[in-house]
Formats: structure tokens, sequence, C-alpha cells
């Protein structure tokens, strides 16, 4: 207690970092400042010189190179063994697996007749099988959600959609938890998949979106495979870290019984990883089902489909439709795993209300229920295509249409002129300091800013990063992107703050904000672009909001957290020594939760990163907008690509300073707490 | 040892009950509204299916819509229309993926790859309408400044044009970057102070447009005909250097207009040999720009696509009749 009281009674005539040691620190803001420095000198000197532009149209000669690839998988689809073995058979398997449950539960793939199982049959096999899985509650979910579907007018696309993420699912987790079993067991496997998994999760999915449509043409195999490439971390992720973190003891009872390697696996480590493993399943999941939606640009049929169509004809409410079905299926999906992953935990099996008897005879009927359901839809028009006259999609559509029509023309003197004075204001500024300083003056500037915040090692990777930014002839889209990039992670820091320490110190708010954070991430981010291009135009400045959305609940939720682990007696003994709430926010809480808020910003970045490519089809240039037209035009098909692995690279520059300013702290932390102690 | 018991006991009722729905399927599977259907849609349907690619311009829609509209009506067709970016539905060919693209813009290139090189698909003619690409003006620019639609005079107006987005140079507004477009070539090699900004949509682009004239503000814009809103709002053409045969071959070093395309359909190799009476109506749809505007009007009026293509195709009876021998 007498220590932090002398604490704070020195705190309050400096800020904290004043008081700490005064070597490192010192050192490194003068670093700091000098690459500050230097940038501005540099900047207003060497204006607009060596600033490497590159003409939206023009192509280097790495990039042509690229382009070939276009022609060669041409030229060699019919007769390269590569493809006649590998490419081709792989394409015809997915196909297979993903027309089974398209005609299933959508139609038949010619769509000239009804599906295998019409929409009563699915609401009552589906609800029946999120029972089995998880509990009656989410299968009531289940089924209203499915019936909605048909009301909006959207079962039809929601059934395929579903199709598509069923099958992405299964073969992610066919490829994903072997995968991460052998990396959990063995840690060389670990060492070599991990930076595979970094750079998949970094890689923005319209990069790999063109060859694979190239390699394995349009339509819903291309689009299975690409979701399976973006759905796969998670679950080898979690997978792996379920078996390791089975304790070193349990591991050693089992093994002193005589277990072989595969008994240990089999008896003890994956029934003890389940529930991690489960999660990881629900991760995969709610991913796959933000990239089906994407890959409606490469033909998967269902609502992705409706989605690009909205925002080709700028239609809101055909648009907000269509993403309330998205968001109710990504509630589906996250509940049902959910409750399915908190069954699988072992401990629950003890404490349940209804006998494992009574479950199976409930299970027993409900699955006649649904058999019979099943059978209905089979035989009755009526309950094979939902019926036509309890279509309510158009009233929504139109209501959401007028809302937006009025918010249009009333509002859209406030966001126009909001919109005129951030761009002009703040963001083209900055991002002429980017694009219009020289090239080397900006390098020189990152490597010293590196060199303090990590030493050499980070100096010399940051500028092997910006050296291939360079190579690939796309520095100044690179600067543009980044431009952007910081400016959206500087909104979602401020975000993060306000609303993270509101959550962090009021339990209440906490319940409220949570729910609306989750439905922040699991809604896939093209949905929002709409009602966003409605208001804002195709500007950078709507691409930065998408990419604000994007990020901001992952940052508010990290320092929610980093502000409620802070022990209470430190803050219980700021207020009794008569500190302001204020007070406790600024000189107690936001320090020592830095940490945390520096990881909260290295989140943030990677998100809204992750935005960038998306946030080109409202409006972003850059490499963002270099990917989208690689995509659509085959004459910059390599241009595109170079711009993918730019936007790798870039990430993980920021990534790794980031990171390195993250951790910085923690080696003040201790060394303050010893002097005050 | 238990756990897996328990995983086991827990998976037989799941297992059985799959076991079950199969049988059930296929026991019960005889008189299922399934084959109903087929067989109903045999009866009527020599065609099968066609699947349409969607690009995505209202002028292409009501080509699609009167397409499908026939084809399903008059010939018993299923039509499943994809929605897919211009180039991305060529790929559709060689998978199968498309059989028609309804309104094709030349695309020398993948003319080359797709029907020269690799056989996928077949020219299956031209749609009678006549296309033209270029710089346009809101009617009131062309009036206050009349030689604004010379492009030699584009540089003398530039401040005009600025906004946020085109970092103190004049904007160039462009559609989807989907489209045919050389305009960052041609700003660049005809030494224009201008910067292309897209718009990502022909939709954003008729309501910046519609704004300019409404307004009275600058804009200088892409577009082209035929296209609806041009009855709407006459936009004035800007001249740029005249086309020659020959001038846009290289993306890079285009310094000129766009030429005049011929549309015309394309259609799979597959499709095309299949005999079917969708291939044959493909190959005959031909119409006017007015026909086209028409229908593109109505869909734009807020009619859906095919209430607009009935529309039409009521009024125009004889025309579709030609088609269709």
């Amino acid at each position: 207690m007498s220590t932090l009281v002398r604490d704070r009674t020195r705190v309050q005539p400096a800020p904290p970092a004043v008081r700490e040691p005064r070597r490192r620190p010192s050192r490194r803001t003068l670093l700091l400042a000098s690459a500050a420095v230097i940038w501005i000198l540099g900047f207003l000197v060497l204006h607009g010189t060596s600033t490497l532009p590159l003409p939206a149209s023009e192509l280097t000669d790495l990039h042509r190179s690229l382009n070939q690839f276009n022609a060669w998988v041409a030229a060699n689809r019919a007769d390269n063994p590569v493809f006649l073995y590998v490419f081709t058979p792989l394409r015809a398997a997915v196909d297979a697996v993903a027309n089974l449950f398209i005609t299933t539960f959508a139609a038949s793939s010619t769509g000239l007749r009804l599906p295998e199982i019409g929409w009563l049959g699915t609401v009552g096999l589906l609800g029946w099988i999120a029972f089995s899985i998880g509990n009656a509650r989410v299968a009531l979910l289940t089924v209203a959600v499915f019936t909605f579907f048909g009301l909006q007018g959207l079962f039809l696309e929601a059934t395929y959609t579903f199709a598509l993420v069923l099958t992405a699912v299964l073969l992610t987790l066919l490829i994903g938890i072997p995968l991460g079993v052998l990396a959990g067991v063995y840690g060389r496997v670990a060492k070599v998949i991990t930076p595979v998994l970094d750079f998949m999760q970094t890689l923005p999915t319209f990069v790999y979106l063109a060859p694979l449509a190239l390699i394995f043409l349009i339509g819903p195999a291309s689009a299975v495979i690409a979701t399976v490439i973006y759905a796969a971390p998670p679950v080898i992720r979690l997978t792996e870290h379920g078996i390791r973190a089975i304790p070193e003891n349990t591991r050693e009872a089992s093994d002193s019984l005589g277990t072989t390697g595969l008994q240990r696996l089999v008896t003890l480590q994956l029934p003890m990883a389940r529930r991690t493993i489960v999660m990881g399943i629900n991760q995969s999941t709610m991913a796959a089902l933000s990239m089906v939606t994407i890959a409606a640009l490469i033909a998967a049929p269902g609502l992705g489909q409706v989605v690009v169509r909205a925002l080709q004809s700028l239609d809101v409410g055909t648009a907000v439709n269509a993403g309330l079905s998205i968001v109710l299926l990504a509630i589906v999906l996250d509940r049902v795993t959910t409750a399915a992953s908190r069954r699988a935990d072992p401990g629950t099996a003890r404490n349940r209300r209804v006998s494992r008897r009574t479950r199976y005879i409930l299970l027993g009927i409900t699955l006649v229920l649904a058999l019979a359901m099943v059978q209905f839809s089979r035989t009755m028009l009526w309950a094979a295509a939902f019926p036509k006259d309890l279509n309510i999609g158009p009233v929504i559509v139109q209501a959401v249409a007028s809302a937006s029509q009025w918010m249009q023309t009333n509002l859209s003197l406030f966001t126009v002129s909001f919109r005129e004075a951030v761009t002009t204001g703040i963001l083209n500024p900055f991002q002429s300091l980017l694009t219009d300083t020289p090239f080397f003056i900006l390098v020189a500037v990152i490597a010293i800013a590196a060199y303090a915040l990590g030493g050499w090692k980070l100096a010399a990777l940051t500028t092997a990063c910006l050296g291939v930014i360079i190579y690939l002839g796309l520095w100044s889209d690179s600067m543009v992107t980044l431009a952007g990039t910081l400016v959206a992670t500087a909104v979602v820091m401020v975000l993060g703050v306000i609303f993270g320490v509101a959550m962090g110190r009021s339990e209440r708010v906490d319940q409220i904000m949570r729910p609306l954070l989750d439905a922040g991430q699991t809604m896939p981010a093209f949905v929002y672009l709409v009602p966003f291009l409605g208001l804002f135009g195709a500007t950078r400045f709507t691409a930065i909001i998408a990419g604000i959305i994007y990020a901001a609940p992952v940052a508010i939720k990290i320092t929610a957290d980093g502000i409620a682990a802070i022990s209470p007696t430190v803050v219980e003994a700021a207020v009794a020594s008569g500190s302001t709430p204020w007070q406790v926010i600024t000189k107690v809480q936001l320090p020592m939760a830095r940490q945390t808020l520096a990881l909260a910003a290295n989140q943030g970045l990677i998100y809204v990163l992750a935005m960038v490519v998306v946030g080109a089809l409202v409006g972003a240039g850059g490499l963002g907008y270099d990917v989208v037209a690689g995509f659509v035009q085959s004459a910059l098909f390599g241009k595109g690509l170079a711009a993918g692995v730019a936007i790798v690279f870039l990430g993980i520059l920021l990534d790794r300073m980031t990171q390195a300013a993250a951790a910085t702290p923690v080696r003040k932390i201790p060394s303050t707490k010893s002097t005050a102690t | 040892m238990k756990k897996a018991g328990l995983l086991l006991k827990r998976t037989v009722p799941a297992v059985a009950g799959a076991v079950a729905a199969a049988l059930l399927l296929a026991g019960c599977g005889g008189a299922s509204v399934n084959q109903v259907a087929a067989a109903t849609g045999a009866a009527e349907a020599p065609c099968g299916s066609v699947n349409v690619a969607m690009n995505a311009w209202v002028g292409y829609t009501a080509n699609a819509a009167v397409y499908s509209y026939v084809a399903k009506n008059k010939l018993g067709c299923t039509v499943v229309q994809k929605d897919l970016n211009e180039q991305i539905s060529w790929q559709g060919f060689a998978s199968g993926e498309v059989d028609v693209v309804m309104e094709n813009w030349g695309h020398d290139d993948l003319v080359k790859q797709y029907i020269t090189d690799q056989k996928v698909a077949v020219d299956a003619g031209p749609t009678g309408n006549e296309g033209h690409i270029g710089w346009y003006v809101p009617p009131w620019m062309a009036e206050k400044y009349p030689d604004i639609t010379d492009g030699k005079n584009l540089n003398k107006y530039a401040s005009m044009f600025a906004t946020s987005e085109s970092g103190g140079k004049g904007q160039v507004l462009d559609g989807d970057p989907a489209f045919v477009t050389n305009d960052e070539a041609l700003v660049k090699n005809l030494n224009l102070d201008y910067k292309v900004v897209f718009s990502g949509s022909e939709a954003a682009l008729i309501q910046s447009f519609r704004t300019a004239q409404q307004n009275k503000t600058a804009l200088l814009g892409y577009f082209y005909e035929p296209q609806w809103f041009l009855s709407e709002v006459p936009l004035k053409k800007v001249k740029l250097p005249d086309w020659t045969e020959g001038c846009d071959a290289n993306a890079e070093k285009v310094a000129c207009d766009y030429p005049t395309y011929t549309l015309n359909k394309v259609i799979s190799k597959k499709f095309a040999d299949s005999g079917s009476p969708a291939a044959k109506l493909a190959k005959g749809f031909k119409w006017t720009n007015e026909d086209q505007n028409a229908v593109a009007t109505d869909i734009q009026g807020g009619m859906t696509p095919e209430a607009a293509a009935k529309k039409w195709v009521d009024a125009h009876q004889q025309v579709v009749a030609s088609w269709l021998n």
C-alpha cells in the first residue's frame, strides 16, 4: 500500500516514461526522433524525387514474366502431366463432393431439378443434426433461421452457400486435423508448418483467387479449394495447440503405463484436445463462410452472388437482405459449433440435466420427425420448393432501399463534407508524406525506427521487406496502401482505447458491447460495404471505414481484456488514495495495459491490412486496386500477383515492428516495479 | 478407453440415423416430386439447361434477360444465370460453367486464347448493336465550354475536374475496373494532367453523371453506348485522337480513341455442337440499339429483368420468331 502511494506521488508530476531508467529508452527515443527528423527533412528538401511511381497501366518486366503464367496454363492444360494427373482429377473430385451437397440441399447442378431434400426436409434434418451435436436451443435456432431464409426469398441461395461451406469445412478437417496432429506430436513438423500458416493468413484472399481460377477453372471446385486454403490455418493451429497443451505429467503418467505412441494419441491426446479441436472447427467454419461469399467472384453460387450483384447496381436493399442471410447463417454455424465444443468438453458430461437415456429417446423421436419431414419434402411440392407466397424478401428490400434513399438524400451533405474534410485534412497530407518522400529516405527512416524498436535483426528484416517491395516495382502503390492502413489503424486504436477502457471498467458495458463486437467479427466484410458505398461513394475514405469496422472489434476486445486483467487491488489503491476516474485511467490502467495496447495495435494493423483488397472494391487505390484489377484484367494479371506478394511483405514488416514495440515494455515494467518496491 | 467408448456411443445413433435416412431416401424415393418434375420437364424441354454469364452493365442485362426469357418460355430450357466479370466469364467456357456470353466488347486477346488457340468457344455472330466507348462530359459543360469536347483542350480545364481523390490533377471517372478500358494509358500517353479514379460500377458512374448535370458540377468520365442513360442525360463525347488499325495493339502504349465495337455473342464450343435449340437462339439473336435501350430503361425504372424482357418480347413477336427459325 505504502509503495503505491509513494508511487502515485511520484507519478503525479511527470508521466511514467520519464521516471524510468534513463539509458535505454532515451536512446530509443533519440533514434526515433532522429528518424522523424530525417523523414521530414527528406520530404521537404527532396520532395517528389525518387518516388518510384508506376502508373496503373504500366508493367515492369517482372509483371510481364508473371503474365506468362497465364499463357503457360492455357497452353499446358490439355497435355501437361501435372494437369492430367493432379489438377484435373483434384478438380473433378472436389466438384463431385460439392455437387453431392448441392444436389442434396439446393438444386441439381444443372438447376433443372429440385434438390434431393426439399426445404422442409432440409430444415428438419439440419435441426436434428444441431440437436444431436449441440442442444435443443441451437436446434431451434437452426430451424428458425433456415425457415427465415425461405421467407426472405433466399432459400435456394442460402442452401447453395451452406452446401459449399459444408464441402469446404469437410475437406478442411480432412486435411487440417491430421496436419494439426502431426504438428502437435512432432515439433519439427510444427516448425515447418507455422511460417506457411502465417503466410497463408496474411496473403489476401483475392490474390490466390485469380491463379486458382486459372488452374482449376471457375466454378464450385475452385471456390471450395480457395476456401480450404483460407479456412485451414485455424483448425491446424488449434489442433496443434490442443495436443501441445496437455500437461507434461499427464503424458508421463500415461507413458509410465507403457502406452505406445499411437495408443497415447488415441486414448490420451486426442480426447483431451477434443474441446480445442472443436473450437478450431468453429473458427474454420466461420472463415469458410466469409470466403465462400467472396468466391462468388469466381462463379461460386449462393448468397455472395446476390451481394456482388447488389454492389454493382448500388442496390442497398438487396444487399442488406442477402447480408442478413449471411449474418444469420454465420450465427447458426457459430452457435451450433460452439454448443458442440461445449458438449465435447469432458467435464460437461457429468452435470447434464437430462439423463443419457432420456436424451437417446428424445434423439430417436426427433429423428423420426425429421425423416418424416424429409419424406414430405420429397413427395409434396409445397414442402420441396419454398412457397412463393410466403416471401417477405421484397418488403425487406423495399424498406431498406427507401431508408437508404432517405439517408442518401438527407445526409449526403453531411457525409460528403465529412468525407472531404477527412480526406483533404488528414488522409491526403499523410499519404503525400509517404508517397512524395524519396524511397531511400523512407527505407532509412524505417530501418532506424526498426533498429530502435528491435535491434539489428529487425532493422535487417524490415530493410529486406522493403527491398522486396521495390523489386516488385510497387513502391508507390505500397506507400498509398500504407497511408490508408495507418490512418485506419490510428482510428481503430482510438476506438479500442475508448470502448476497451469502458468495457474493462464496467461489467455491464462489457455485456452490452460483446455481442455487438461478435456480430461485427462474424459478418463477412463483403456485406457492409454496400451501405457505406451508398453513403460515401467509392473513395479511399469508404475503404478506410470498412477497414475500421473490420478491425475495431478485435482491438476493443484485446484492450478490454487487458484493462480487466489489471489487478483490482492496484486500481482500488489508486482510488483510495484519491485519484479521479480520469487519473485512474490515464495514470494507472492505460500505462499498466501498455503491452496489451501494443498487441491490440498489432492485431488492428493486421486486420486492417486484410481488408485492404476488399476495400479496393469500394475505391481504395494502391496495392488493393492492383490486386483487384489483376483479377479482372488478364493484361494486369502479373501485376496483381506481385501486388498480393507486396501486401504480404508489408504485413510482415508491420507485424514484426509492432510486435517489437509490444515486446519492449516487458523489459521495462519489471524494472519499474523493482525500483518502486 | 472410457472416453473413446463414450465417443463411440454417441456416434452410433448418428450413424444409425444417417443409414436410416439413406434407406428411407432409397426406399421411398419412388414417387418423389423430383422425378415428376424431371418427367414433366423432359416433355417440354429438349434443350436442357443453359448457363448464361451475367456481366455487370444494364445493357448486357437487357440482352441476357430477353435471351433467357425466350429460352425459358419458348424453348422450355432451364436458364442458369451467373454473375461474373467480363474476362472471368471467358474462363467459364473452358470449365463448362458458362455457355453463353450475350454481349462481348472486342477482347482480341481472349478471342485468340479461347476461340483460336483453345477452341473452347465460338463466335455466335453480332448482336446487332454497335458499341462506342469514350470520355464524356455532362451536356451543361459542353454548352458552357464549347472547346472542352476536343481532347487537346483537356489540360486547360484539368484544375476544374480536380477532386479529393485525384491528387491535385483532374479526375477521369471510370467504372468497374473489369470493364474494357485504356484510360490509364491514355492519360499517360496523351500527356494529360489527369488521374483515373474508379467509381466501381456502372450504377455509380450513372449516379455521378446525373448529379453532375443536376448540380452543374464538373465531371469527366468513361461512358459507352448503347446506353439507356444517354436518353435521360445526353452526355457529350470528348474527341480523342482517331482510332487507326493497330493503334491499340499494345495496351501500355495506347494513345488513340477506342474503336467502334461490333458487339457479338460468344458461346461455348460444346454448347454450339450440342444442337440445343438454345444455341440456335443464341446465334439468331439480333436486335437494335433502340430495342436494347427500351429494355434497359424498363429494368432501370424498377421492372425485374424478366418482366421487362416479357414486355419487349410480347411487343416484338415477329423478331423473336425470326431468331428461332
